[in-house]
């Protein structure tokens, strides 16, 4: 079983104790690594209705079987895995950069940490060594100073850092994890479990070998994908980044616009990829093993912040600039700083800006209840200022630093209807209304609103399908995607470079086998992205979410595109969404609630969690 | 001994180089059969995001790493002018570490003996790291060519033609 470690760490922060477990080849084989032995090693290890910020909670690190490898772009990454304050349902987000790779070199392919420890702390893992640190010193200080202060202090410039910010550490349900200074496990508010358990940052070094079983196919492959990479396939990530996502998508109007009051941003141009890249890239660079780089850094040259560095891509982009309807790039990558400053999920933080200024513009909200802040939409430094308080948790950021959820639960019905969130995290850059397959895979997503768990609106915006239609088959095509975005994220290779992989399945098993040596079947690996999808929604039945969450946002449902474009009058009505969500489920093996059947649970052994459904099947 | 002008040692354009330490990956594999960056003669260094740089031997004229080493481990080779560690006159006290600018001399984890670049000596097609570096930023060139080329590119901006 090369590739893994072969080892899973368990550590309990309540009493300072840490032991080893075997990682079975059976286990490698059906979970397969990164998101998927994540949620695998939850469901086991913690019980219904463990409250995310209780100690019992399970926080789960884990790399895949490429990690540390050659392989370009699987030799990168690492999940966090837990329950997520967001959603209450499972929270998963991985993140690329060189952590992972250090992680695996000292021999684990998975690290669960459960308890609480007395005075904040932090963790180094030393190879063997499973060191619990003072991190007093770093308490209320940045990811990338406390980056540093670890390196400092270990003595060791190439110990990997993983940390949370003030965020985190104040218990924001959008607080994210924060590695190699500019990377995040951003989504579902994973850094602030970590905040809640007194652990500030999780630092590592590995000098172990990590070898593969075939290396003269596996250095083949290696040949052929970088080959791949200075291609077509990955050409928009290499060049002007996905930042160029901005101007096709404005073009047909699915760019949601001031909290989804427009689909289109008549200012777009002046942040376009273009301009980014003309008057602010300052070097593209690259994960760890990865053969194509994408990595739009960014500085500010001139101005209030002058110096200002930031990773620029179109989900950022978007969410201070669209989102917020602002076009000013300047305060767009300020705003994209101060969140990896603070370690949030810029996603997120957008979601609740442009949600305040919403309430704002419809009067919801008042300058009173906003520190005095005139929180218009367009308003650049009210969004920084928003952005800090609720960074701090200061003012007003004491309502808004938990998402649009929970805010607008307090705020009343009307602002409930303004709040774009799925399960609890807030919506991501393209506009459900008009991309029918996107809204039915975030409506479906186990983690809440995000593109990122099929991809399926690539589907919409290549014009494979009819984006404006609802119908029958578009649950097949979820699915399928879903299955192997699972196995992306449990081998781990990056979505970026998803395009390289030209026959899917088919080369992701000769990749696994040629490292692992396990000799697994391309169907055997499908099954597994199936189990892996199956086994996500077992962790969110057990914690009771039902049918009811796979829903939509309400003004997806119920404020059709104004415009006077193809998708004028574009809405998911409640019909559309019931028809894909059926289709969807049969098509999965669900029932008409969503809950797996007897028999596809046994087809994909997992039998041992029949309990979880066998009250709900009807 | 042949000349400082026509030694070749495999250098890093910085303006290339984006840190993704696969050179570290093909060096390991090729001479250790494992991917191990403390196995590699080349390390990848990120200073902060938008500063990176692979780092090797860079062959130097009267080497420091050989005149530090109290036990004539390390010798220059006469033919390309890398440094030859005698593996067995080397105790790993590391004198050589710390005299070399570049950080090019490691101690090896398992033999606790000094290593660095040989160029792939044993590679008919060279050095690996040269090899895979998808971004083409590492050459094995000589000084006088390195100057050649920053001479080129600085007219060329100069003139504002493409690099």
């Amino acid at each position: 079983m090369l590739g893994y470690a072969g080892k899973i760490l368990y550590l309990d922060l309540t009493i300072g104790k840490s032991y080893t477990e075997k990682l079975s080849e059976e286990t490698a084989k059906k979970y397969i690594g990164g998101i998927g032995l994540g949620m695998h090693l939850y469901l086991t290890k913690s019980k219904k209705g463990t409250e995310p910020f209780s100690p019992e909670n399970p926080l789960v690190l884990s790399v895949g079987p490429l990690t540390a490898t050659m392989f370009p772009t699987g030799g990168n990454g690492h999940a966090f895995i837990s329950k997520s304050p967001a959603t209450g349902g499972v929270g998963e987000s991985v993140s690329h950069g060189t952590f992972g790779t250090e992680l695996k070199r000292a021999g684990y392919d998975a690290v669960v940490i459960t308890g609480k420890a007395e005075k904040p702390i932090y963790l180094l893992i030393d190879d063997d060594s499973i060191q619990l640190r003072d991190a007093c010193q770093l308490w209320g200080r940045a990811p990338s100073e406390v980056e540093d202060a670890i390196k400092e202090e270990i003595g060791d410039f190439y110990v990997r850092v993983a940390a949370i910010g003030i965020a985190g550490e104040k218990l924001s349900k959008i607080a994210c994890i924060i590695n190699d200074k500019t990377r995040a496990a951003g989504r579902t508010g994973l850094g602030a479990v970590m905040g809640s358990k007194n652990l500030k940052a999780i630092a590592v070094r590995g000098t172990n070998d990590v070898t593969i079983h075939k290396p003269e196919e596996f250095f083949n492959l290696v040949k052929e994908f970088h080959e791949r990479m200075k291609g077509p396939a990955t050409q928009k990530y290499r060049t002007m980044g996905s930042t160029e996502n901005l101007m096709q998508q404005n073009s047909m109007h699915c760019v949601p616009t001031r909290n989804y009051n427009n689909s289109h941003f008549e200012l777009a141009e002046n942040i376009s990829s273009t301009v980014i890249n003309q008057h602010f890239v300052a070097k593209i660079i690259a994960c760890n093993s990865c053969a194509m780089r994408c990595e739009h850094e960014v500085v500010i040259k001139d101005g209030a912040y002058r110096g200002t560095m930031a990773r620029i891509e179109y989900d950022n982009l978007w969410a201070f600039g669209p989102n917020c309807g602002v076009d000013k790039l300047n305060s767009i990558i300020k705003a994209a700083e101060r969140c990896n400053y603070f370690g949030l999920d810029a996603q997120s933080v957008g979601g609740i800006v442009s949600f305040i200024m919403d309430c704002y513009e419809r009067g919801i909200l008042t300058k009173e209840n906003l520190d005095g802040i005139d929180a218009h939409f367009g308003n650049a430094s009210a969004m920084l200022s928003i952005i800090d308080k609720i960074g701090k948790r200061e003012g007003l950021g004491n309502l808004f630093a938990d998402g649009v959820k929970v805010a607008a639960t307090k705020l009343g019905d009307k602002a409930e209807q303004l709040a774009q969130h799925i399960k609890g995290l807030e919506v991501t850059g393209y506009d459900l209304r008009c991309l029918k397959t996107a809204a039915l895979s975030c409506a479906v997503s186990f983690r809440g609103a995000d593109h990122n768990r099929s991809g399926a609106v690539t589907i919409d915006l290549k014009g494979k399908v009819d984006r404006l239609k609802a119908e029958t088959g578009r649950g097949k095509l979820v699915k399928d995607l879903e299955d192997q975005f699972n196995i992306i994220d449990s081998l781990i290779v990056c979505k970026n470079a998803k395009n390289t992989f030209y026959k899917d399945f088919e080369e992701m098993t000769k990749i696994y086998n040629a490292t692992t040596g396990l000799g697994i079947t391309q169907q055997e690996l499908e099954t597994a992205g199936e189990r892996i999808q199956t086994l996500a929604k077992l962790i969110n039945i057990r914690e009771g979410l039902t049918r009811k969450d796979d829903t939509l946002p309400w003004k997806v449902m119920n404020q059709p595109i104004t415009e006077d474009v193809p998708a004028k009058g574009a809405v998911v009505t409640k019909d559309e969404l019931n028809l894909m969500l059926d289709d969807y489920y049969q098509t999965r093996g669900y029932n008409k609630q969503g809950i797996p059947t007897t028999v596809k649970l046994q087809e994909l052994g997992l039998s041992d969690y029949l309990e979880l459904t066998e009250t709900k099947e009807a | 001994m042949v000349s400082v002008h026509n030694r070749k040692f495999v250098s890093a354009d910085p303006e290339k180089c984006v840190g993704c330490q696969v050179c570290e990956y093909a060096c390991s594999f090729n001479k250790e059969k494992t991917f191990n960056p403390i196995k590699s003669r080349i390390r990848a260094v990120r200073v902060n995001q938008i500063a990176n740089m692979a780092v090797t031997c860079r062959l130097c004229e009267e080497p420091a790493c050989a005149a530090a080493c109290p036990r004539d481990a390390l010798i220059q080779s006469r033919e390309n002018g890398a440094i030859n560690i005698d593996k067995d006159k080397c105790n790993g006290c590391g004198w050589c570490i710390e005299a070399c600018d570049y950080g090019a001399m490691m101690l090896h984890p398992e033999t606790k003996t000094v290593y660095t670049c040989d160029l792939c000596k044993d590679r008919p097609d060279g050095p690996q790291c040269v090899k895979w570096c998808p971004e083409e930023a590492l050459t094995v060139v000589t000084s006088d060519v390195l100057a050649q080329k920053a001479r080129l590119s600085a007219i060329k901006k100069l003139f504002n033609e493409k690099t």
